[in-house]
């Protein structure tokens, strides 16, 4: 896509498509003459050709606008901040963390708690990591902060729970080891959608 | 002109009568509850909705499911209302509705077979009053049909309600001029006030249908019938946006089911008379009993295709068109009618 629609910016002076909005009657013989004009115009049946259309296009074109939502989704953009995950090592199988505390430190609602310790290899464990999602307002930071994209947004919206502890382990969070080749890569904080270059519009910049 | 039916059908009984009331009560009252289905999934899809979907396969049972909460919701009379009025009201909409039904022809005539027990050899006629005033006697209880919401709307101690009691009073008053007049063109034409007369005179095929010869009459025909109907271009005794739901503010249960039933069996009821009036009835040799379906149908589309694509009017643009516009084309029409067939 080339970039010259972009660099023009005179957006209020183009197309502008006057409405025909003709002179209100003043005697009585206009205000009639409107009326048989109006009457016999058709109009009326311009709007039930519309609706019949619709309903042509959605029952045989597959123009159907609802999504039987428990039973569909529709897809997120990868820049959605939902549930966090943890992610595995696609080799090893072991989880990313490396127990640094970055993202404990960085997070501005406190909501991450974890603790650490050196394991027989003396290489740092993670013996507990919560979220305390009463807190979290998914800001992304500590997916941000992560030197190892261990900790990730996932693209779990529907958070509605008995208990707000029901997502908030760190076993919970954790790529389940045996959908270790389902896990998904995280494209980073501030991805680009893969739609993006559809939703670019001209935005009006002359003042 | 000679009378109705022809001669050598089998006898009337008392028996046939009260099957084919029977009959008439059931399948409409069923179909006017499934027409709720119908309107919901036909304006659904017009919105590229999917309508009710989930109680059976494609929301087939919704009906059921609708049932089972209005039979069980709580029946509330409010504090100040004239309980007595306000709980007869709902009766009246759905008893005159009902018996509209009677003098107009509703599925053609039929012989039980004799191996059924008990009935066996009973003649069952296609209209369970063949009234030779057919037309003025569903006319007159239609009209009657307005105290139901006039009633209820005054009975319920609410100020919408008062407001949808007073639109009643001025739109069913206001189109029932427009509906007799309307139709008295076709009648001078046939010469009888009977339906069974009117399908006869339209036999022979799409061209003897009365509406080549009166478009004038069937135009105003059917928005007076959207009208007196209670739909959409003309919804004002329960419009939402305005008065909360009219005359139906104060009602629940199966006393709010009794007005949609009522709405819904008028709805055939217009439909019906269209038909036969105006479209050739059932007069088609042999598919008859289709055509006459396939028409009705046609009728009831309509006014769900028109609830969804037209908006409403106000009270005083709805006592304009009648009196004003609708009412002299009617008059213009019956005398240029008259004009006509004296000529």
């Amino acid at each position: 896509m080339g970039l010259e629609q972009f660099k023009n910016r005179n957006v209020g002076t183009q197309n502008y498509k006057m409405l025909d909005l003709g002179q209100s009657p003043e005697t009585g013989m206009g205000k009639f003459k409107q009326v048989l004009d109006r009457t016999f115009k058709g109009e009326l049946l311009v709007g039930l050709w519309v609706t019949m259309r619709e309903m042509i296009n959605a029952l045989f074109k597959g123009q159907m606008h609802t999504v039987k939502y428990p039973f569909e989704k529709l897809p997120i953009s990868p820049r959605y901040r939902a549930i966090h995950d943890m992610l595995r090592l696609l080799e090893s199988g072991h989880y990313r963390c490396i127990g640094c505390g970055l993202c404990e430190k960085i997070c501005i609602s406190n909501c991450i708690t974890m603790d650490t310790r050196y394991d027989e290899n003396q290489r740092k464990e993670v013996s507990e990591y919560t979220i305390n999602f009463g807190r979290c307002i998914f800001c992304g930071y500590c997916a941000e902060v992560c030197p190892e994209l261990a900790i990730v947004h996932g693209p779990r919206y529907e958070t509605a729970s008995e208990q707000r502890a029901s997502f908030s382990l760190f076993e919970d969070m954790l790529t389940p080891i045996d959908k270790l080749n389902l896990q998904q890569e995280y494209d980073g904080f501030g991805a680009v959608s893969p739609n993006a270059d559809e939703n670019i519009k001209k935005t009006p910049l002359a003042y | 002109m000679e009378t109705t039916l022809v001669q050598n059908l089998p006898e009337v009984t008392a028996a046939g009568v009260i099957i084919k009331a029977i009959l008439i009560l059931a399948v409409i009252a069923a179909i006017a509850g499934f027409g709720t289905f119908i309107e919901r999934k036909v304006l659904a899809f017009m919105q590229r909705r999917l309508g009710p979907m989930h109680v059976g396969p494609y929301g087939l049972l919704q009906l059921v499911a609708d049932g089972i909460k209005l039979f069980t919701k709580e029946d509330i009379v409010p504090q100040n209302a004239n309980s007595l009025i306000f709980k007869i009201a709902p009766s009246i909409t759905a008893a005159t509705a009902f018996i509209a039904l009677a003098a107009v022809p509703v599925f053609p005539d039929f012989t039980i077979p004799e191996w059924v027990p008990l009935l066996g050899g009973v003649f069952v006629p296609s209209i369970a009053a063949d009234l030779n005033i057919g037309i003025l006697f569903v006319l007159g209880m239609m009209a009657a049909g307005l105290y139901g919401p006039l009633l209820a709307g005054m009975a319920q101690a609410n100020k919408w309600g008062i407001i949808g009691a007073a639109r009643t009073a001025i739109q069913f008053l206001s189109y029932e001029v427009v509906t007799g007049l309307s139709i008295l063109a076709p009648i001078m034409l046939v010469g009888s006030l009977s339906f069974v007369d009117f399908n006869n005179a339209q036999a022979g095929g799409i061209s003897h249908w009365l509406i080549w010869q009166q478009p004038v009459a069937f135009v105003l025909f059917l928005i007076a019938g959207f009208a007196e109907t209670n739909r959409t271009p003309f919804d004002l005794l329960e419009h939402e946006a305005e008065v909360v739901s009219g005359y139906a503010t104060e009602y629940s249960g199966m006393r709010w089911g009794m007005f949609f039933i009522g709405e819904y069996a008028n709805m055939i009821t217009i439909s019906i008379i269209a038909a036969v009036v105006f479209l050739g009835g059932y007069s088609e040799v042999g598919i008859g009993w289709l055509t006459i379906i396939l028409k009705v149908g046609f009728f009831f589309f309509l006014m769900l295709w028109v609830r969804a694509a037209w908006p409403h009017v106000r009270p005083d643009q709805l006592m304009w068109l009648c009196w004003k516009v609708l009412m002299p084309i009617a008059v213009i029409n019956i005398v240029i009618t008259g004009i006509v067939m004296m000529v």
